[in-house]
């Protein structure tokens, strides 16, 4: 290339520079937030949401491309294959949960520990670089997609393991900025002053990223490595992440509804030793199969089948307090969505992972279409749910703290939002069973699992036509997404009602 | 009545929390142990990678009503004899292949991973491959070219074309082979073999 194309090029990419900004700059007067109205701690807070929401919209596109290949396999083959479409919707939906959750702590600790976020500059440094990091690996499995059975595919490109398929430069990366949050967190608390609330929460943490390393490991075994790489996904899943939840149920309670803090710190203790008592142990259900000892089919079984009760508690717990508090509150999305949390967690974790944890049903279903009816349940009923619900929190702090609930403006969108989401996902849900019960009968059952009962399985009708429906599902479900972004921009605009300050009682 | 009794106050919870917590982790703990010791490659349920000189199955056991692995006499991949080193570097090339190619996005291994492609557990035994004679070359064409030499089963979902090389194919096939021989409890259940069509 000679220099006068150069030249030609710089003021050319200036001028689209130029044009990106006033679009920007237009779409920012449209949305009109003042970011005045918030702490500096929430307007971090509010950086990890807006990344969050990004990468909940690239985790609908790419399952959207990947269940029409199930329709029609010709689609992008060779291009953006099956695995890659599916790689990117599952990393997307555990990274943008981790970032709605890394917000939702920056937002709640100021107001836990009564002080600002210590360290707060690092704070910042760190989401660049875990933003920078995010989007390098999404490009990488986007363009290089896969590599050679060496090494150095695995350390800069992905590690190939499903949901933690980053590879392990990024690894190190997320850790050292997990490091930093940690600090943030545990100098904040000491800082200011610790609760029940805090305790609970720094504990949590460290067994979070403490178990993100145990997936760091490559072995030959495979027996080991599927061990290991259950100690992340399972109790993240099924222990951490539940208590997570259940710190941040436990501070939105106190303030969307102003219930006592004594009341919700003895549930939390009570919940933590649930969850960790039934979900430590029900870990096994997922050695049955991978080669390890037999004991394991009833440590698992027995210990698995007790985790819906935490989550019944849960349950019980949210839809008392709304009900002795009569559904009062300031936020009435918030609190929508913090009900559909609590019935999510319950029937996608509770109902349907119970549903298939016993051995005994369990070696029919295994690794059929039954396990993705669970998990979509389960991770959009549990966790997408939780973090709706803090993002409406926060918008409404965003806007200057005004009233959002009976009467406000517009609100057929949020409720519209949260129609066209949940019944997207229940629809696929449904339809997915349908698919898994299909497959755990012909495949597993009638045919054995070869390779030829497996497509048997496939080529069925009722296969094929449960696999309409859920791409039908996931377009709903698409459509609330995008009604509830537009809703999340706007609503509370022009509200001049301010909301009154809850009491605790 | 304003006395909080002891189940319902909140120091009572905590500790019942924290015993819990750790009580559940010692388990664990020593579960793990004893787990990873019973499964290195060379035990009993996870046999030697040199386990690929001999001739698996996997058959069903009436009087343990499930199927397991059964190995047999000598019956070498592509013609050679592996001492052990050499059986795990070829395994070891064909896990790592199976990463870096990202399999697991599309087909489950061990059961576990996705739905659009069938399991691998057994691939080396299924009866997809025709006949023990057929069934390398087949494996190795397969691999390194899928879209010409497509399995589809009438599905036309076609594997991709994964730039796998000849060696990382064999790899993989060795890694499969080993793999079949895992004691999985069970897991396929009623799984007919290759072996058990002729
Ligand atoms: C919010 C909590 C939960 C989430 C997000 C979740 C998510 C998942 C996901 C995504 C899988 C599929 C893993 C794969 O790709 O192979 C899975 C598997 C499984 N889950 Fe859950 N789960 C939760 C709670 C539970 C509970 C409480 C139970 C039992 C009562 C349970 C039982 C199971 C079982 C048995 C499997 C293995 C399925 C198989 O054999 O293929 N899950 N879970
Ligand atoms: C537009 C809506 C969606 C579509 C079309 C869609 C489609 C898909 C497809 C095709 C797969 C691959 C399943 C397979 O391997 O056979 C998948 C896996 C998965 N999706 Fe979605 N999805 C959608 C939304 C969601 C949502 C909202 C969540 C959770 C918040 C979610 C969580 C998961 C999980 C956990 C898996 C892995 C399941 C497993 O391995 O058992 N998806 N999805
Ligand atoms: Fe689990």
């Amino acid at each position: 290339m000679n220099t006068s194309d150069l030249n030609g090029i710089i003021p050319k990419s200036n001028r689209l520079l130029d044009k990106a900004r006033t679009y920007l700059d237009d779409f920012k007067a449209w949305v009109n937030l003042d970011s005045s109205n918030l702490s500096t701690g929430q307007q971090l807070a509010v950086k990890y949401f807006t990344v969050a929401v990004i990468l909940f919209f690239a985790q609908l596109l790419f399952g959207m491309l990947a269940a029409i290949q199930f329709i029609y396999p010709g689609f992008l083959y060779e291009i953006l294959d099956f695995n890659v479409n599916r790689m990117v919707h599952i990393n997307a939906m555990i990274v943008w949960m981790l970032y709605g959750f890394i917000g939702s702590i920056y937002w709640l600790i100021e107001d836990e520990s009564g002080t600002g976020i210590v360290g707060l500059k690092w704070a910042n440094i760190a989401f660049w670089v875990l933003t920078g990091a995010v989007t390098l690996v999404v490009l990488v499995y986007l363009f290089i997609q896969i590599g050679p059975g060496k090494d150095s595919s695995l350390w800069f490109i992905n590690e190939g393991r499903e949901y933690i398929e980053a590879p392990r430069w990024a690894d190190l990366g997320i850790t050292a900025v997990m490091l930093v949050f940690f600090y943030n967190v545990v100098a904040t608390f000491s800082k200011g002053q610790w609760s029940g609330i805090g305790g609970v929460l720094v504990l949590d943490l460290i067994a979070l990223v403490g178990l993100y390393l145990a997936g760091m490991f490559y072995m030959t075994n495979i027996t080991h490595e599927q061990y290991w790489w259950w100690w992340v996904i399972h109790l993240w899943v099924e222990a951490t992440w539940e208590v997570l939840v259940g710190v941040i149920m436990a501070w939105s309670l106190m303030k969307l509804l102003g219930v006592r803090r004594k009341i919700v710190q003895t549930w939390l203790y009570i919940e933590v030793a649930l969850m960790f008592g039934s979900g430590i142990l029900g870990l096994g259900h997922h050695y049955f199969w991978i080669g390890m000892p037999e004991y394991w089919l009833s440590v698992g079984g027995f210990f698995s089948a007790l985790e819906p009760i935490p989550l019944v508690a849960m349950v019980v717990h949210a839809v008392y307090d709304a009900g002795v508090h009569a559904f009062k509150t300031v936020n009435h999305p918030a609190l929508a969505w913090v009900v559909a949390h609590a019935f999510g967690n319950f029937f996608g974790a509770g109902v349907w992972g119970f549903m298939h944890t016993l051995p005994q049903i369990n070696m029919y279903t295994h690794g059929t279409q039954w396990s993705a009816s669970h998990g979509h349940l389960s991770f959009f009923g549990a966790y997408a749910t939780i973090n709706i619900a803090f993002f409406y929190l926060a918008i409404q702090q965003w806007r200057g703290g005004v009233w959002m609930a009976a009467g406000a403006h517009h609100a057929w969108r949020w409720k519209w939002a949260l129609g066209l989401l949940n019944a997207g996902v229940v629809g696929m849900t449904i339809a997915l069973l349908i698919a898994g019960y299909e497959q755990s009968f012909i495949e597993r059952a009638v045919e054995g699992s070869t390779w030829g009962g497996y497509f048997a399985a496939q080529n069925e009708p009722s296969f094929q036509r449960a696999m309409g429906w859920r791409l039908l599902f996931g377009g709903i479900t698409l459509a609330g997404f995008i009604l509830l972004v537009w809703d999340l921009l706007t609503i509370g605009k022009g509200e001049t009602r301010k909301i009154p300050t809850i009491n605790q009682s | 009545m304003n006395e909080t009794p002891l189940w319902a106050s909140e120091s009572f919870w905590k500790k019942i929390a924290i015993w819990v917590t750790a009580g559940s982790f010692v388990i664990l703990v020593i579960l793990t142990m004893d787990s990873l010791s019973k499964t290195g490659a060379g035990s009993k349920r996870v046999p030697a990678y040199a386990v690929i000189n001999k001739k698996i199955d996997y058959q069903f056991k009436t009087a343990l009503h499930k199927s397991m692995p059964v190995i047999g006499d000598n019956e070498f991949l592509f013609g050679k004899e592996y001492s052990e080193e050499e059986a795990r570097q070829l395994v070891d090339l064909g896990k790592k292949t199976t990463q870096t190619k990202n399999c697991m996005n599309c087909h489950t291994i061990l059961g576990n991973g996705a739905y659009y492609a069938p399991d691998l557990t057994k691939a080396w035994l299924d009866q997809g491959w025709i006949s023990g004679e057929m069934r390398e070359n087949m494996m190795v064409k397969f691999l390194m070219d899928p879209a010409n030499n497509a399995r589809t089963f009438g599905s036309n979902r076609k594997m991709p074309n994964l730039a796998i090389t000849e060696q990382e194919a064999k790899g993989i096939i060795a890694f499969l082979k080993w793999m079949s021989s895992i004691d999985t409890n069970g897991f396929p259940y009623n799984f007919k073999t290759i072996e058990a069509q002729e």
